[in-house]
């Protein structure tokens, strides 16, 4: 579980938080703590000076900001994708349905640091012109939810929402949504389907929500911490966020450190930090034990083992080269006693119970795989499993409506690619090649 | 136009089809199970995947839209291997249960799985296995073998116009489910039988009865509405053993409603006479053909027909054109002009009975009105064509008693007494004349223009009506159930005249237009009027006298008067007690003959199997009767023979015109909904036991609004007592606020309440 006091760790003292930067004061996430550290500044200047919203997303190119919910989107570039001049409703969404294994930030930017979530929705809103919002809450955590609707309700009531923001003329509604716990509904066509009040599954794409969106409208959705993001970079400038991160990945992100380490917790770091330095900051492997593999982003990127690890610097560029991605930052760290074929059991538990069921190779092949696996460690495991499972891993990815039969695949295939002989003293043994050890 | 290559072969199509589609055009062959050219594309099953080159991915062919320049290859060694995968990820959890499966042998995974599916399974786990659920009587679940396809769900959503069923659960645990403690109710539900690629959905009353490769293929036309649904009938040992839709793209698509499914179930019912009947002491008595007719040659011959009409002829508005034509010769022969088919009508003006336009041109209209209609019942698919309009165009107005229309988009919808429907089209038409300045001759009518003060909804209606360029007005089988229907329907008329719109009538019975085409009642005289002046001998063809025809008492009496009764009927019941004799006719699929549609589309068809017993068709017994009562001119050897005949008949019908508005004192208070539900329409589908077996609630109870049930101090499932000037029932009460104020309705045609007659004032009392 995440320790409340990690995110003091950012390293460089010229570089302090972004998202999480009331995170440190008292009673973080009131209104009145966003005021004292320049809160709701920047969209009051917005509209005081009506800077147009090319002028803005040309900021947030030059910022390097990044999608931060997993694909990496280049923030700037989607939001210009929404069209500026139709006539009608527009929606933005902001996606805090984090449900994968390992993912825990966005639900501490809601308790933590709400505002700046909002006053980014606002500019966001300002930008695409949209007059009403969502923010997608998982329908697991209740009680960021309703940490959000204060915030919402503090926000509203000092006119920072609503009818002409500030009096400076700008209508918009920002309403909180709270799921029900489907991993699925972060899949942005399904979170519109489930705000629609719809089961929530996935839509076929094209169209895109930018053009065919929440009841047909033009919608965008961005991941909570993006969002967060945007208050900041209005107040410096696009160009002293890109110079905190490194080329191609610009300012910080948070990194949610799970697994065998001593101090579990959000880390919000510069990007282009050597992993090295975050698993210092976080305690380093716990018990003493030695690093086995880490899982950078989410259970859906690829796993790397620790010797790819230690030389791989924290950035999209870095973590690419690895054979990783950022995903959402959702950094679990194995250690040495780690069982490799219990943890995939364990992963591909997961994609199998949250498979939408829409699509057939996803409906199958998540169930599929995962009892090939548990039979494995049930001990009973064939010497061309291996092979099954690799094939019809295959077989999924690139195949299915949305990505989640891409993340399923993703486990699979790279942890057999790096812990073959495990899998294979598995099914040869029995038993747990970490058994044997001990 | 844009130019795509399809397997190398340059085409050049329109934007915005799929690729699905091109190929299906072109005759290439693209695997699918969840695409269905008339519903939304899921793109769920993946079976379609095709390669396209400088896409990295295959891509759905349902679902991608062709571009400038697309390169398709439904043929690569890529394409094959993806949709090989697919096939096989169906497979894995799917029973293979074929040899048990009704749909063995015209199963689409079963014949993409010889295509596309590996001869071994590499799958050794547990397979899946899903609970059946109880749906109705008419579909049989076997949810294990579902492929989550979602045809039947989308179908009843888009076609059956009610969300009926769901893919509830995620992921593994995904099926295929009704609401809780719900059946699908849908007339059109049978459909979903045809959709489902697989066995999981499969015909109930058919279920393991024969293989589908021992069933010879017929075509015929169906008879319970006047759509004329193309329908086939599977026939093994000379038994029909179902019925499936014939794809007739103007007329039925490729859907048919429950009736024309499942209505075969009554043609072998045990009321099925296989040889002439004669009544005897209150008993009836099997005889054979030569003594039925020497008996009848007897007793017509003793009848004095140098005096006209001494004898009433009434038929069903389901016989056909030759059944038709030989009874208004025989009627001409024996000097009677007094024969109808008229059954339920009230208003008996002359008229064109048809829709006004090809049905496949309803949906090309810019605005819609209609008045006065149970479309789901009366025509329970031409329904649907309404309902996709409407959805699609908003432009669509209703002014009804009960509102079955309730998951469409209406502009705007008048739930009112039949009473008001006058006011209604009077305000219209009154809105209508002060922009078209259009002149009417009528004083009477002008009068009442004069007082009329349009609503905002007739300011609506007439303005959808004036402000389009195509439109229509289409009056209801109800508008000839009640007193004012000529008014009504001249009403009409006058506005349709004066916006330019289409004007149509929606008919009741397979052969109505048909019949009034052969200008069967030549003199128009009703068959109300043929009831009510005594005959000597009545002959009735094809119907139930006390089901079919609105007044049970009339009939009764009528028949009770008359020294001799001649019944043609393929069935026999108490219905029958004042006959003296009744001739054993063969129903629809024994007989061949002509029906013709309500867009006048003359529709032949052939026996689909040979008549039971030693019943006959209609059109045979007829011509025999002619020769027994050596009239002239009916030595007829086919059914061809006489429809040439027939045709000829048909081309001398008059032009119709429509007599003057004649107020008429409608009493305020009560008024009565008499529907006839979609499977008590006939003799035939009455007798349909699966059709029936779902009766629920409703049906045997009379639904009166919440709001009139409280000022009639009634509550809610209470028992009742009506009565009308025919007979008093005792029937339940049940709420429903889809019916018009002030009202009651009652289901017509059923056992609890024919006795009560239809459109009789009635008055209901706590019991």
């Amino acid at each position: 579980m995440p320790n409340n006091n990690s995110h003091k760790a950012s390293i460089n003292s010229d570089v302090f938080p972004i998202c999480l930067r009331t995170s440190n004061l008292e009673d973080s996430s009131s209104l009145q703590t966003y005021l004292s550290v320049g809160g709701y500044e920047q969209i009051q200047r917005i509209l005081k000076e009506k800077i147009s919203p090319e002028k803005l997303i040309e900021e947030i190119k030059i910022s390097g900001l990044r999608g931060r919910g997993g694909a990496g989107f280049p923030t700037g570039i989607k939001w210009s994708f929404i069209p500026n001049d139709s006539a009608g409703t527009k929606y933005i969404v902001c996606n805090s349905d984090e449900g994968e294994p390992g993912t825990f930030k966005d639900r501490e930017i809601i308790k933590k640091n709400p505002h700046q979530l909002i006053e980014g929705m606002i500019i966001a809103a300002y930008i695409m012109g949209a007059q009403v919002g969502y923010n997608y809450i998982h329908g697991e955590i209740w009680e960021e939810y309703e940490s959000f609707e204060k915030a919402l309700a503090e926000a509203k009531k000092a006119n920072f929402l609503g009818k002409s923001i500030c009096g400076l003329g700008f209508d918009f509604e920002l309403y909180a949504f709270h799921g029900y716990g489907a991993y699925i509904c972060g899949e942005e066509t399904a979170l519109i389907e489930s705000i629609e009040g719809k089961k929530g599954q996935p839509r076929f794409k094209p169209p895109f929500p930018a053009t065919y969106g929440i009841y047909g409208r033009p919608t965008n959705v961005n991941n909570t911490e993006t969002y967060a993001t945007i208050p900041w970079i209005m107040q410096n400038g696009g160009g002293s966020f890109a110079n905190i991160g490194v080329e191609n990945s610009g300012g910080t992100k948070i990194f949610s450190v799970s697994g065998h380490v001593e101090r579990p917790g959000n880390y919000e770091i510069p990007m282009g930090m050597p992993f090295k330095t975050l698993l210092e900051l976080s305690g380093g492997v716990w018990k003493g034990r030695k690093l086995k593999a880490v899982i950078p982003g989410g259970p859906s990127t690829p796993v790397l083992p620790a010797a790819e690890i230690m030389k791989t610097t924290l950035d999209y560029d870095g973590l690419k080269n690895s054979g990783s991605s950022v995903g959402a930052g959702s950094l679990i760290v194995m250690d040495e006693t780690t069982c490799m074929v219990s943890t995939l059991k364990r992963l591909s538990y997961f994609f199998y119970e949250e498979s939408c069921g829409q699509c057939t190779p996803c409906r199958e092949g998540t169930g599929w795989v995962y009892r090939v696996i548990k039979r494995i460690v049930d001990g009973k495991g064939k010497p061309e499993d291996i092979d099954l499972l690799l094939d019809v891993s295959k077989k999924i990815s690139g195949r299915t409506i949305c990505a989640l039969g891409d993340a399923a695949a993703v486990p699979v295939l790279s942890f057999i690619k790096h812990f073959k002989d495990e899998f294979k003293y598995f099914i040869k043994n029995g038993k747990s090649m970490m058994d044997a050890n001990s | 136009m844009i130019k795509i290559k399809i397997d190398g072969k340059a085409l050049e199509v329109k934007p915005k089809t799929s690729i699905i589609e091109v190929a299906d055009k072109v005759g290439i062959d693209i695997p699918r199970f969840c695409y269905h050219k008339k519903l939304s594309v899921a793109a769920n099953c993946r079976m379609c995947l095709v390669e396209v080159k400088n896409f990295a991915k295959p891509l759905p062919a349902c679902a991608t839209q062709v571009m400038e320049g697309m390169e398709i290859s439904t043929k690569s060694k890529f394409t094959k291997d993806t949709q090989k995968s697919v096939m096989e990820f169906l497979l894995i959890n799917h029973p293979l249960d074929c040899p048990i499966c009704d749909q063995g042998g015209e199963c689409d995974l079963q014949d993409t799985a010889v295509a596309y599916g590996a001869s071994k399974t590499r799958y050794t786990e547990e397979k899946r296995v899903v609970f059946d659920k109880n749906i109705g009587p008419l579909i049989s679940t076997d949810l294990t073998r579902c492929i989550q396809c979602t045809r039947c769900v989308r179908f009843l959503k888009e076609v059956g116009g009610m969300a009926e069923l769901g893919l509830i659960g995620r992921g593994e645990h995904a099926e295929i489910s009704a609401y809780v403690d719900k059946s699908v109710e849908s007339e059109l539900s049978g459909n979903i039988i045809d959709l489902c690629p697989v066995g999981a959905l499969t015909s109930k009353p058919f279920r393991y009865s024969a293989r589908s490769w021992e069933l010879a293929r017929r075509s015929t036309i169906a008879c319970h509405d006047s759509l004329g649904s193309n329908i086939e009938a599977h026939v093994k040992d000379n038994v029909v053993k179902r019925v499936i839709p014939k794809e007739n793209e103007s007329i039925n698509e490729c859907w048919i409603s429950d009736r024309d499914r499942f209505s075969y179930e009554g043609l072998n019912h045990k009321d099925r006479i296989n040889l002439p009947l004669k009544r005897e002491k209150n008993q009836w008595k099997e005889i054979d053909w030569e003594e039925a007719y020497e008996l009848i040659e007897k007793n017509i011959t003793d009848i004095d027909i140098k005096k006209s009409n001494k004898i009433g002829i009434i038929c069903s508005p389901q016989s056909t054109l030759e059944e038709g034509f030989l009874l208004k010769k025989i009627a001409k022969e024996l000097n009677t002009s007094h024969i109808d088919y008229r059954l339920l009508e009230k208003s008996f003006s002359e008229n064109n009975n048809w829709l006004g336009c090809k049905i496949d041109e309803i949906e090309s209209h810019d605005a819609i009105l209609v008045v006065g209609s149970n479309l789901k019942h009366d025509q329970p698919l031409l329904a649907h064509r309404f309902r996709r309009y409407a959805n699609k165009k908003n432009n669509f107005s209703i002014i009804t008693s009960y509102d079955d229309f309730y998951s469409t988009r209406c502009l705007e919808k008048v739930i009112v007494n039949p009473s008001a429907y006058i006011n209604y089209l009077l305000m219209i038409l009154k809105q209508v004349q002060l922009s078209t300045k259009y002149k009417i001759n009528s004083e009477v009518i002008k009068n009442l223009l004069k007082t009329a003060k349009p609503s905002n909804e007739a300011k609506i209606i007439a303005k959808s009506l004036l402000s389009n360029k195509s439109k229509a007005i289409f009056l209801g089988q109800q508008i000839l159930h009640l007193d004012d229907g000529d008014n009504i329907k001249l009403v009409a008329m006058h506005i349709a005249q004066a916006v330019g719109a289409t004007f149509g009538l929606i008919p009741g019975y397979a052969n109505s237009v048909g019949l009034n085409e052969l200008n069967l009642n030549t003199d128009n005289i009703s068959a109300d009027k043929i009831l009510s002046q005594s005959k000597e001998a009545y002959i009735m063809m094809n119907f139930d006298p006390f089901y079919d025809y609105h007044s049970p008492k009339k009939i009764n009496s009528a028949l009770k008067k008359a020294k001799f009764n001649l019944a043609i009927s393929p069935y026999i019941s108490d219905s029958f007690k004042e006959f003296d004799v009744v001739l054993p006719m063969t129903p629809f699929t024994e007989t061949s003959g002509t029906f013709i549609n309500m867009e006048k589309t003359i529709q032949s068809f052939s026996a689909v199997t040979p008549p039971a017993g030693q019943s006959r068709p209609g059109w045979k017994i007829l011509r025999v009767l002619a020769n027994f009562l050596q009239l002239e001119g009916f030595s007829y050897d086919s059914s061809e023979e006489v429809k040439t005949d027939a045709m000829i008949e048909m081309d001398k019908k008059n032009e119709f015109s429509l007599k003057d508005f004649k107020p008429s004192n409608i009493e305020r208070g009560l008024e009565v909904l008499n529907v006839v539900r979609a499977n008590d329409s006939d003799m035939i589908v009455r007798r349909a036991p699966s059709l029936h077996q779902n009766k629920n609630k409703d049906q045997s109870c009379c639904l009166i609004n919440p709001t009139t049930m409280l000022e009639q101090g009634l509550i809610d499932g209470q028992k009742i007592k009506i009565s009308s000037s025919e007979a008093e029932i005792l029937i339940n009460a049940k709420a429903d606020d889809n019916v018009c104020l002030n009202a009651v309705l009652i289901y017509g045609k059923q056992d609890e309440t024919f006795i009560l007659g239809m459109h009789n004032k009635v008055k209901i009392k706590k019991a």
